[in-house]
Parts: C-alpha cells; sequence; structure tokens
C-alpha cells in the first residue's frame, strides 16, 4: 500500500494561509491502514486546526469528510457542494488522492496535509518500511522475492556491494542488506544458481526515466465500447 | 475543597472501569474530599482512550485533561495502560503543535483500591491545572455557536 505521514501542523498552517473555510478530506484507503490520512486522522486535524486558529484569534471554519478512495471519480464527485462552499480542500489523501481532486474540482484551491513516503507494508503495528519502487519491470522471480530497487541503497541488480557489512547496509545500521536477504533466501531455497547469473543493465524506461507511465487496457475501456 | 478558583476549573477525567473509577466511587464512599472541578468519564480501559475525543473535550472548553489508568502490570487486558501512556505522549505533541500547554493533559495510574491516592491525583491535577489557568479556548468554547460539522461519504 502506500505510505505516508503526516505534514507538521505548522506547515499546514503555513499552506491554508487566510482561507477561512476549510474542508479536510480524509480518504478510506491506504492512508487509513498506514493512520496518516483517515477518518480519525481527518477529526484530528480539523479539531486541531480549529483549536490552532482559535488561540490565533482568528478562528477557522474546519471540517472533515472522508472517502472510500480519493483516487476515483466516483468517489470525490459527491464531494462537489461541499469543496464549492470551501475557501481551502486540504487533502490528506496520498499525492494521488490531492491531484485527482484537484483534477476533478480544478475551481477549488486543494493543498496537501501528507507527505506520501513509499509503497510498503507495516513490519509491525507502527513501523512501515518501503517494498517496491514500482520500477515498471518485475525481477522478484529472480530474486527469491526480496526486490534490490526498492531495498538496495544502490538498486544493484548483482549485489552485494562492499559496503554490506554483517548484513547489514553501511548506509544505516537498521536497513538490511537487501542482497544479503536475497542470498540467504535463495540458499536456503536452493536455488543459488539463480545468482549465477549476470543481470544485465536495467532498462529504466519502464520506470521513471521514461517519463509519466501510463497503461491501456481496452477490453475494459467503456469508451471504446460505445464508438463501436 | 481546597481548589475553587474563580472562573471554576473544568477538568476531565476520563478513568478506566477497572480501577481509577472504582477508586473514585470507594472515596466516595470514604467520604474523602478532593475538588469538584473534575468530571468523571468512564471508559472501559485506559487503553480506549481516545486522541480525537481528548482533543474535542479540549476544544469544548476543559481546562485540563486527566487519564487515570491501572497500574502497570496489572491492566486487565494486559497493555491497555501502557498503550494509553503512548497515546497520552502521542496527544501532548500534538497540543504543542496546536498551541495548548502539554502539561495541561496527565496521566495517572493507581488500582481499585486507592481511593486516597484518587483524591491525591485530582487535587495534583487541579493544583496544576490552576497554575497554568483556565484554558485559552474555554471562553471562546462557550461564546461561539457550535461549527463543528462532521459528515461522512462511505
Amino acid at each position: 500500500m502506500i505510505i505516508a505521514e503526516q505534514k507538521p501542523l505548522e506547515e499546514i498552517r503555513g499552506l491554508i494561509g487566510e482561507a477561512e473555510k476549510v474542508l479536510v478530506v480524509g480518504c478510506g484507503t491506504c492512508v487509513t491502514v498506514c493512520f496518516a490520512g483517515g477518518e480519525k486522522e481527518a477529526g484530528i486535524l480539523a479539531t486541531s486546526l480549529r483549536m490552532a486558529s482559535k488561540l490565533e484569534g482568528q478562528p477557522k471554519e474546519v471540517t472533515h469528510t472522508t472517502v472510500q478512495r480519493q483516487c476515483e471519480w466516483e468517489y470525490i464527485d459527491p464531494l462537489r457542494d461541499q469543496i464549492a462552499q470551501a475557501d481551502a480542500v486540504l487533502s490528506i489523501g496520498c499525492g494521488i488522492g490531492v491531484q485527482a481532486l484537484a483534477e476533478r474540482f480544478p475551481e477549488a484551491i486543494v493543498l496537501p496535509g501528507l507527505n506520501t513516503t513509499f509503497l510498503g507494508l507495516p513490519v509491525e503495528q507502527g513501523i512501515w518500511e518501503e517494498r517496491c519502487a514500482a520500477c515498471g519491470s518485475c525481477i522478484l522471480g529472480l530474486t527469491g522475492g526480496i526486490c534490490p530497487i526498492a531495498r538496495c541503497a544502490k538498486q544493484l541488480l548483482n549485489g552485494p556491494c562492499g559496503g554490506s557489512q554483517n548484513g547489514v547496509c553501511e548506509i544505516n545500521p537498521d536497513t538490511p542488506c537487501a542482497w544479503q536477504l536475497i542470498y540467504d533466501r535463495l540458499k536456503a531455497q536452493g536455488r543459488l544458481h539463480l545468482l549465477m547469473e549476470i543481470q544485465p543493465a536495467k532498462d529504466w524506461s519502464t520506470s521513471r526515466d521514461g517519463g509519466p507511465r501510463k497503461i491501456t487496457r481496452e477490453d475494459l475501456r467503456l469508451q471504446a465500447e460505445q464508438s463501436e | 475543597m481546597s481548589v475553587q478558583a474563580s472562573p471554576p476549573l473544568h477538568i476531565v477525567a476520563f478513568c478506566c472501569h477497572y480501577c481509577a473509577y472504582a477508586a473514585a466511587d470507594l472515596a466516595g464512599v470514604l467520604r474523602l474530599q478532593y475538588p469538584a472541578t473534575a468530571r468523571i468519564v468512564e471508559i472501559p480501559c485506559a487503553g480506549r482512550l481516545d486522541a480525537l475525543e481528548v482533543l474535542h473535550t479540549f476544544e469544548h472548553g476543559a481546562d485540563g485533561v486527566m487519564v487515570a489508568g491501572c497500574l502497570e502490570g496489572d491492566c486487565h487486558f494486559q497493555s491497555g495502560n501502557l498503550n494509553a501512556k503512548r497515546r497520552v505522549d502521542f496527544i501532548r505533541g500534538l497540543l504543542e503543535q496546536i498551541g495548548l500547554e502539554p502539561e495541561r493533559l496527565e496521566m495517572f495510574n493507581l488500582s481499585s483500591a486507592m481511593a486516597r491516592r484518587f483524591a491525591e491525583i485530582v487535587e495534583q491535577m487541579a493544583s496544576q491545572i490552576q497554575a497554568l489557568g483556565p484554558s485559552p479556548l474555554r471562553k471562546q468554547a462557550r461564546s461561539q455557536p457550535e461549527t463543528i460539522m462532521e459528515s461522512h461519504t462511505p
């Protein structure tokens, strides 16, 4: 899922500026699960903003709502009236949610309340770790299900490097060496032969190097069906 | 009543059913005196403490909030009081960002038999809030119409 964390309240208040009517919009999917932008967090942020603005002597009218998914038109369309009444919309969805609101309601001032951080999972409650870099060309089949693109600091395809010490990456003692993990798992599975093949330089055109990405599935498009 | 400010202070005490709430009950049976500024809210466990409810309490004009859970190691649900302790720390951080003194929120631990301790912690909290003075939000919270609007779009 997409992992995010809330911006400091001071930064959010700076973004809101002079807007008097603020609508905080939470999202019920990824950012709810990582406790950054769900219904509870929307309520906490709204009440925090109301109190902070009152203490400053310029009380703002801050309301909040949460949609199931901020990244789909059908879920955000019902917000049209609420957004029309707001001077500013503070999205605490991921960056996709912020942009979906801004794109669907181009007249509205849509602001981000979160820093969208990475694609990952909760390794335990309260700790999230990155697992996928969305590079567009998955090699997990060769690496024992451990991604060296997301989890190796150098994104090596033929690791480990000399910075791997006792199974730990040199960049941070809390970061395990992805290639040590890959080696250990393939060894346990009796598949070390997978590492004997040298991987060529990665084609990064499927990742960010190829510019903004887009997937089109003609079999799923409703407009294509209508045009036939 | 040893602490009686003018205007009177408003302290909300979130009390665990298994310890502080029972201790408050026992304090009543024992006719122990403690400041009448504390309004008790029973919760099934200190671990049920909700950051949003605490913030709403402050928003609606409470001068202080105290959370009272079981002694560490004695939680009826094993670790609810420890969860509450971490949550209180988190909420105090929020209060600081909002601009309220974090000292307006405190957590205490006691058992259901500690009626005198209950009276003491209410006294202590009342003194602490007395020193801080009324919440700067209180006057505004009482004089302005309700502006909170909540909605949920499933």
